[in-house]
């Protein structure tokens, strides 16, 4: 039923970006304080994930854990200092983004062609259908999902988008226990391939060796 | 370039599935209607005012679909998806201006010949109002995009998407009700107006769908 078979995708060996300090990173915070309705949620934060290295970041509710998500998908401008890292970042939020009219297949297809690297879209997307166990419903409407297969498929979007970067808010958030298995396979299997991954979650997942950034 | 026809294609296939484009057709029909009921059937008086009806009626009409333009999308992370793949807000709100367009200016520029038919136009007027039309609506539609853009988050969107829009609107009316009358002219400016609209209304409505992103 649920398959954590990891679909052929990119290597980013080589990918990674130097940056001011000659310290390869594929994401870098550099002294980044966010600033959200007249509040400060964090100060003057520094932190890099290296090509295969995984960020947690942790904290209670409303402390800006997806503020962090959105500051590091270039969706929020920080008040202060800069983010840096590879140009490839793929995002998934609590919004699913998907139109609810059309077949799973087809709503995420006109993502995969809209990618950094757009070849061959409904192909990433049968192979990421398949990684996260949603083949069986590729022809169903969006709108008939139920919340943990609509989060499958966002997941799924993020698989096939090819990026180095995943950007994950709260990734386990109506997924059952079988299906975090899989999302830590899959972050496994990116980081694996040498890509990075930063995840907030209130959820526990398994991440090996991944560094912890919490918010006080 | 390949990006920004896929988001044509994707808002324009929503427009139909969604029934917007045949229910502002409705609503322009049904006011083009409702004008004689009102009026009395005065056949002359009628072919006189009939093509600033259909001016009026097309600018309510307009003001139908505004809040499923932009909302939607604000609210289900499209915009943010977008965003993360580069798409820049202005691009993404000219994409949906183009849409817009195809959803609204061709099919109501086809319901204008049924509600000619309905006012008892002559071909002459007919001719002018149609020209006004094809060069107004660009306008209108991009109007429509920034309007969407600017009330996307508000409570009770749809009734203030209204007062933002309609004054906006009135020199489209104006020129656009004026060239059956006043020919070239007001052509002309109908003609300006509405590429200042077109020109203008991407960076209007990015800036608001940029804040609607934070």
């Amino acid at each position: 039923m649920v398959q954590a078979d990891q679909p052929p995708g990119p290597s980013f060996g080589s990918a990674a970006v130097v940056d001011g300090r000659g310290t390869n990173a594929a994401l870098a915070f550099r002294d980044v304080t966010c600033v959200r309705g007249g509040r400060v949620l964090f100060e003057r934060l520094s932190f890099a994930v290296p090509p295969g290295g995984a960020a947690l970041v942790t904290g209670p509710n409303g402390i800006g854990k997806s503020s962090l998500i959105r500051v590091a998908a270039g969706l929020l401008r920080p008040a202060n200092g800069e983010i840096a890292g590879a140009a490839t970042r793929t995002l998934m939020a609590e919004a699913a983004a998907l139109d609810a009219a059309r077949p799973l297949r087809e709503a995420l297809g006109f993502w995969a062609a809209l990618d950094a690297d757009p070849d061959d879209p409904y192909g990433r997307v049968a192979h990421a259908l398949h990684a996260v166990g949603l083949s069986h419903i590729a022809d169903v409407p969006v709108r008939l999902l139920s919340t943990g297969q609509r989060r499958r498929a966002a997941l799924a979007r993020v698989v096939a988008s090819g990026a180095m970067v995943w950007l994950l808010d709260e990734p386990a958030n109506g997924l059952d226990v079988a299906s975090v298995t899989v999302l830590e396979h899959l972050i496994a299997a990116h980081r694996g391939r040498g890509g990075a991954v930063l995840v907030a979650t209130h959820l526990p997942i398994a991440l090996p060796d991944a560094q912890t950034i919490s918010l006080l | 370039m390949t990006g920004l026809g896929a988001l044509i294609t994707r808002d324009v296939r929503i427009a139909w599935a969604s029934g917007g484009v045949v229910n502002a057709l409705a609503f322009f029909l049904l006011v083009t209607i409702l004008f004689p009921f009102a009026v009395g059937p005065d056949t002359a008086l009628l072919a006189r005012i009939g093509g600033g009806v259909i001016w009026a009626a097309a600018l309510l009409a307009a003001l139908m679909p505004v809040e499923r333009l932009v909302g939607p999308d604000a609210e289900s992370g499209v915009l943010d998806q977008l965003s993360v793949r580069g798409f820049s807000m202005p691009t993404v709100a000219a994409a949906k201006i183009a849409a817009h367009w195809i959803g609204f200016g061709p099919p109501l520029m086809l319901a204008t010949v049924v509600a000619a038919g309905l006012l008892g136009l002559s071909a002459q007027t007919l001719g002018a109002v149609e020209l006004g039309l094809l060069i107004g609506t660009p306008g209108l539609a991009a109007l429509a995009v920034a309007t969407a853009a600017l009330v996307t988050g508000l409570r009770g969107a749809g009734s203030v998407a209204g007062l933002v829009m309609l004054p906006l609107a009135v020199p489209l009316l104006i020129f656009g009700a004026g060239s059956m009358e006043g020919g070239v002219g007001a052509i002309k400016l109908l003609g300006a107006v509405s590429l200042m609209l077109l020109a203008g209304a991407p960076f209007v409505a990015g800036a608001a769908m940029r804040g609607a992103l934070e």
